[in-house]
């Protein structure tokens, strides 16, 4: 057992041995790797911001009820008994039109504008949350209240949300296209780097045959090889997504100065980058085991004939 | 022991190198395969370590029936064997010392136990003192005697020798000569394919001497 280890600790040092010993080519095919990975990755994380920020909005779809803008105090405390009766809402909120007219104010950048207003223009408004979301209880709801007296106007919130959902839903199915994509350029490139990385070793892999040595020895350290540069990329491409991320950051905080909002994207998550760590490596191993069969299949053949 | 009957070997294309072989060599014999080039002696060594594979007849190593070995054992086979190329088969891009450790990492020893085997290996074969050197600075012999202690540091019980001496003096040739004899001095088979008649008269070995691919004597 303790053979064994030291077998692959001696295997993974050589095979870092290597990897320095030509640094410009290691450093070109793992900045290639790293590239090719980051245009899905960045993609992946630009999604996973945008379904953050709408995902709560998206996850409970309200109903927004406004009165009549010259609903009197009595019809609207009405409007908010029926409210509080009925057994398909599970919870609502109340909008007065003054405070509604304060947080445009804050919110919009407007505030010249509307207190140059003569008067205000918002209706007094609930928040309506059901207890079924489906759609046909929500639109059902919907109609009921838009019945009610004084009511001006009943609006369900979800559909722009549920349109923002499937079309996120869509830009994944785009992104794992691509990822699977780039997934197979991966193992075909370093196919190619092992493949030519076998043939500069040709020699040695023929003396260590006839010395005993097993396929699986052989095959070791080009497979450490692969798995190490896929990993490498890997780690260049969170580099890169990292540095995209952090430089849209700088300038959205120019940005949320003109706007009142501030916008900020997150970074990839810790679980997201070991995996993006692990999965160039495995990656890469398929390819180096794919190209190092191959030519250990016509090493063998050779010796037959 | 290895024991060989009715051995024939045809290359795809029709050569016949070899044709209804048999012998038997005893553990502990020193034997030379003598013959023309071109009469069958390399084909014969290369079957016994399975590079390449009779067309009939068997081959048995130590209880091993060598021609039908499945390649997952092969590499297994070839570590109880000592090779000995007529070309040396060196790694130039290490040190002597990586060379001679080679069959010892492919077998897993531990550093510490390999690099004491390594050291007696090339002190047996005087190239201790070369140990950091790397092959290409060796002289031709200097590099047969590090092909040789390759082929002795996992202490194989048959060493297998494919025209040793070839390219070498006479003085060299010796000297490899005299390293074969106490080789087989301490027990382990010896087999030479080989045409050098001064080698033969150094060792006075067994002879089993093919021609054009049949056994012309065997003495």
């Amino acid at each position: 057992m303790t053979a064994w280890l030291a077998q692959h600790a001696r295997c993974l040092v050589a095979t870092l041995a290597r990897l320095a010993s030509t640094p410009l080519g290691s450093v070109l095919n793992i900045v290639v790797i790293g590239v090719a990975l980051s245009l899905p990755v960045g993609l992946y994380v630009v999604i996973d911001n945008l379904q953050a920020s709408s995902g709560n909005l998206a996850a409970e779809p309200q109903i927004s009820l406004f009165m009549a803008l010259d609903a009197s105090r009595a019809e609207v405390a009405q409007t908010d008994a029926r409210l509080k009766q009925h057994a398909r809402v599970q919870r609502y909120r109340f909008v007065p039109r003054d405070q509604a007219l304060q947080e445009l104010k804050q919110s919009s950048g407007l505030a010249d504008v509307i207190d140059g207003l003569p008067q205000n223009p918002l209706p007094d408004a609930f928040v309506v949350n059901a207890k079924d979301n489906t759609p046909q209880a929500l639109d059902a709801l919907r109609d009921e209240i838009k019945q009610w007296p004084r009511v001006d106007h009943a609006q369900l919130d979800a559909a722009w949300a549920r349109r923002l959902d499937a079309t996120l839903r869509f830009a994944r199915l785009v992104v794992s296209i691509l990822g699977l994509l780039l997934a197979l350029a991966l193992i075909a490139v370093t196919f190619n780097i092992i493949r030519l990385q076998v043939l500069t070793q040709r020699e040695e892999v023929e003396v260590i045959k006839l010395i005993g040595a097993t396929n699986a020895f052989i095959r070791r350290p080009f497979l450490y090889y692969g798995a190490l540069q896929g990993c490498a990329g890997g780690a260049v491409a969170w580099l890169v997504v990292g540095g995209g991320v952090w430089l849209v950051n700088h300038n959205l905080g120019e940005l949320s100065h003109v706007y009142t909002s501030l916008v900020q994207l997150k970074h990839l998550k810790a679980v997201d980058g070991i995996g993006l760590l692990l999965i160039p490596a495995v990656l890469g191993w398929f390819g180096a085991w794919l190209s190092v069969g191959r030519h250990l299949a016509q090493v063998d053949q050779g010796f037959d004939k | 022991m290895i024991s060989l009957s009715h051995v024939s070997k045809r290359y795809p294309g029709g050569h016949q190198a070899l044709q209804d072989i048999g012998f038997t060599i005893e553990p502990g014999e020193l034997v030379f395969i003598t013959g023309h080039s071109g009469a069958g002696k390399t084909t014969l060594l290369k079957l016994l370590v399975a590079i390449e594979r009779p067309t009939a007849g068997s081959i048995i190593v130590n209880g091993q029936n060598v021609g039908t070995l499945h390649p997952r054992a092969v590499p297994f086979l070839r570590r109880k064997f000592g090779l000995v190329f007529q070309d040396h088969k060196l790694l130039f891009d290490r040190s002597v010392f990586d060379n001679v450790a080679l069959p010892l990492q492919i077998a897993g020893y531990a550093a510490k136990d390999a690099a004491r085997r390594v050291r007696a290996a090339l002190d047996k074969v005087g190239l201790l003192k070369h140990e950091r050197a790397m092959p290409i600075t060796l002289s031709g012999g200097e590099q047969q005697r590090l092909c040789v202690a390759r082929a002795i540091v996992h202490r194989p019980a048959i060493l297998l020798a494919d025209e040793p001496t070839g390219n070498l003096d006479a003085d060299y040739a010796a000297a490899i000569g005299e390293l074969f004899r106490s080789f087989n001095q301490v027990g382990v088979t010896v087999v030479v394919a080989t045409h050098d008649q001064a080698l033969l008269t150094l060792l006075n070995p067994r002879v089993i001497a093919l021609r054009l691919g049949a056994l012309a004597a065997t003495a």
